[in-house]
């Protein structure tokens, strides 16, 4: 499964990656400050001991992704090469992915009158043809990078048993909500670089499947005990009935 | 005085409807955008929050109603089942008209019927409402028949009328406690006063105790203005359930909050965080108030202590949803959100266009009358 590793510490904030991502995509001069319907990723600021960092926002393309599981269409979807790429043509536009996303990051056609989510779709034509995503390739300094997501991984604990002292140690994205594609190294806690911390390890449609799986049983349950709540009450109507008319001398109405 | 006042009530209406009709142009040519004030951030604001998890919270009293007379035998309660369909069929007709605006692409929407995503509750909640709707036509489908004096398909409708309400039930208890499901997958984002595994069983428990009491309120309200005679031991019953189900709630919230350790946040009052912990004692209040007011048997329930409780659960209900969908999500977005002036006025406007048409099906349909329908004999209640 192909994966991006961003790592902060070699980033130079030179913000080719966005511009390659903006061409890549069909989308105008990247102007914006967050991510938004024209922009799929975005270099932000953060402080730094030696000056500024930049660290990456994107979609982090999890492995079990909230959206995907939210879509009640199906318009979202995990492709096996790695990607969670969308199709406007199914979509009604409910807006639950954009709810769902721990990330915050699907962004909405606000001002269209048939408005598309937009996201990055992780260049999922260009890793089908055998290219890396554009903004990896644009990249001068190697900061993102596009291989295989275990070897990324082992990658990034291999700069992390080098320059222990130089990380966070931690790789943002392993665990994360089950994991992601997009996995990030930090020299300063993720959560100053805009990253969610204290994510779930556990992937969150397993929240929301439990409540599901329970439909049958609390459909069959209730099927049952209306029966015979059915049953049990229509009888008693029935005997109360016929017990009236008993002693009322055969009235048959109340 | 009373033309008056009759007039004042049309021009309010006639300018809530104008307003909503410029909204609604505003959002079909201009986008989500011009007409809300949600955005990436924000993305479900007062159409989904009031429109859709309220107004189908409020439809509720249809399948408590018909399952307590059709499942449960409760006879007496025969004369509610009418207006109680009535103000189900509606409701639930308009939350899919709110949906439309909501929706980005609702020319879409059909698509839920034939792409399956069973792991998603969007798609559970789609087919649940879509199922009972079709169910409320038919338990609806008796009054309009009888109107036009059409006794065969009552007949039909009479004689699947059991195994219906029965199907009325699982698909609303389904439907009403998946809209709490919505949120599970939030739980970095909803803020811990709201967020619970025991949504589902919170939204669940919270629409029995609305939906009666809109029947309770729309049974007084209606008859006041078309003159009938109140049931109004009826309704003392009605509060009573009602009473119970918001006790179980209430209970199970607090007790839930506790164990989560939550009820910390109850009590910041000032500084961060004190929107929500207001808003919760907001909340907490409008329901436990009415508790207080009608469980105690030694306390004379007064028709207009019922009618109280009624008014502060609808009020209570209502807070709960909005905390949920809207107060308990504002930290993690990081943005105020206020809705636009289009968004209140097509929800005004969506209001209204029910409160027409439960009048003018009040007027012109056998709602407040049971002629001829079932074989029992009629209740004595009714003569």
């Amino acid at each position: 499964m192909r994966a991006l590793l961003f790592d902060v510490t070699r980033c130079l904030g030179c913000d080719a990656c966005t511009a390659a991502c903006c061409e890549a995509n069909g989308l105008p001069e990247p102007k914006a400050e967050d991510l938004c319907d024209r922009q799929f990723t975005v270099l932000r600021k953060a402080a730094g001991q030696g000056g500024d960092l930049n660290c990456r926002r994107m979609c982090m393309h999890c492995l079990e992704p909230a959206c995907v599981s939210a879509c009640p269409v199906g318009s979202l979807r995990k492709t096996a090469a790695g990607p969670v790429v969308y199709d406007a043509d199914t979509c009604m536009g409910c807006r639950y992915c954009m709810q769902a996303c721990p990330f915050q990051v699907p962004r909405y056609e606000w001002t269209s009158p048939a408005p598309r989510v937009r996201k990055c779709s992780f260049c999922s034509d260009r890793l089908a043809e055998g290219k890396p995503n554009a903004c990896a390739e644009a990249c001068p300094a190697g900061a993102s990078v596009c291989g295989d997501r275990d070897q990324l991984l082992k990658e990034a604990r291999a700069r992390l048993a080098a320059q222990p002292g130089g990380y966070v140690p931690k790789i943002y994205g392993e665990h994360e909500v089950g994991g992601t594609s997009v996995l990030v190294l930090s020299p300063v806690p993720f959560g100053q670089l805009g990253l969610p911390e204290g994510l779930p390890g556990e992937p969150l449609p397993a929240l929301t499947h439990a409540a599901l799986a329970a439909v049958p049983t609390v459909a069959g349950g209730s099927a049952v005990l209306l029966t015979a709540l059915w049953w049990l009450t229509g009888r008693k109507a029935r005997v109360a009935r016929a017990e009236r008319s008993r002693f009322s001398g055969g009235e048959s109405r109340p | 005085m009373n033309s008056f006042r009759r007039l004042f009530w049309r021009v309010l209406a006639l300018a809530i409807l104008g307003a909503g009709g410029y909204a609604t142009w505003l959002r079909f040519t201009q986008g989500l955008g011009a007409a809300t004030n949600l955005s990436d951030q924000v993305p479900w604001g007062l159409w989904i929050g009031f429109d859709v998890l309220c107004g189908v919270g409020l439809a509720a009293g249809g399948f408590a109603i018909t399952t307590a007379v059709y499942v449960l035998h409760l006879e007496r309660l025969r004369p509610l089942v009418r207006p109680a369909v009535l103000t189900a069929f509606l409701g639930y007709l308009l939350v899919i008209l709110a949906l439309m605006y909501d929706l980005g692409r609702p020319w879409n929407i059909w698509r839920a019927v034939v792409l399956w995503n069973p792991r998603s509750v969007m798609f559970e909640v789609a087919w649940c409402v879509m199922l009972y709707t079709t169910v409320l036509a038919l338990e609806f489908s008796p009054m309009l028949f009888e109107r036009l004096g059409w006794r065969r398909p009552i007949r039909v409708v009479q004689a699947m009328l059991v195994p219906l309400t029965g199907l009325g039930f699982i698909l609303s208890t389904l439907h009403q406690s998946s809209l709490g499901s919505l949120y599970l997958i939030v739980p970095t984002k909803l803020h811990p006063l709201w967020y619970s595994s025991f949504l589902p069983v919170h939204f669940w428990l919270s629409a029995l105790a609305a939906g009666l009491a809109m029947v309770i309120l729309e049974s007084g309200l209606s008859a006041r203005s078309f003159g009938r005679a109140l049931e109004f031991h009826l309704l003392q019953g009605l509060a009573k359930t009602m009473a119970v189900f918001l006790g179980v709630f209430l209970c199970l919230r607090w007790w839930d909050l506790a164990a989560r350790g939550a009820l910390a946040s109850a009590w910041r009052l000032s500084g961060p965080g004190s929107l929500e912990a207001w808003m919760f004692w907001l909340e907490t209040g409008l329901l436990g108030l009415p508790v207080l007011l009608l469980l105690p048997n030694r306390w004379p329930r007064s028709p207009r202590a019922v009618f109280a409780a009624a008014v502060l659960v609808v009020g209570g209900f209502l807070a709960h949803r909005l905390n949920v969908s809207t107060t308990g999500l504002a930290a993690s977005a990081g943005v105020r959100y206020v809705p636009s002036w289009s968004e209140i006025a097509v929800t005004l406007m969506v209001v209204v266009v029910g409160l027409i048409a439960f009048r003018l099906a009040a007027r012109y349909l056998p709602v407040f009358q049971v002629a001829g329908e079932g074989k029992e004999p009629r209740p004595a209640s009714y003569a």
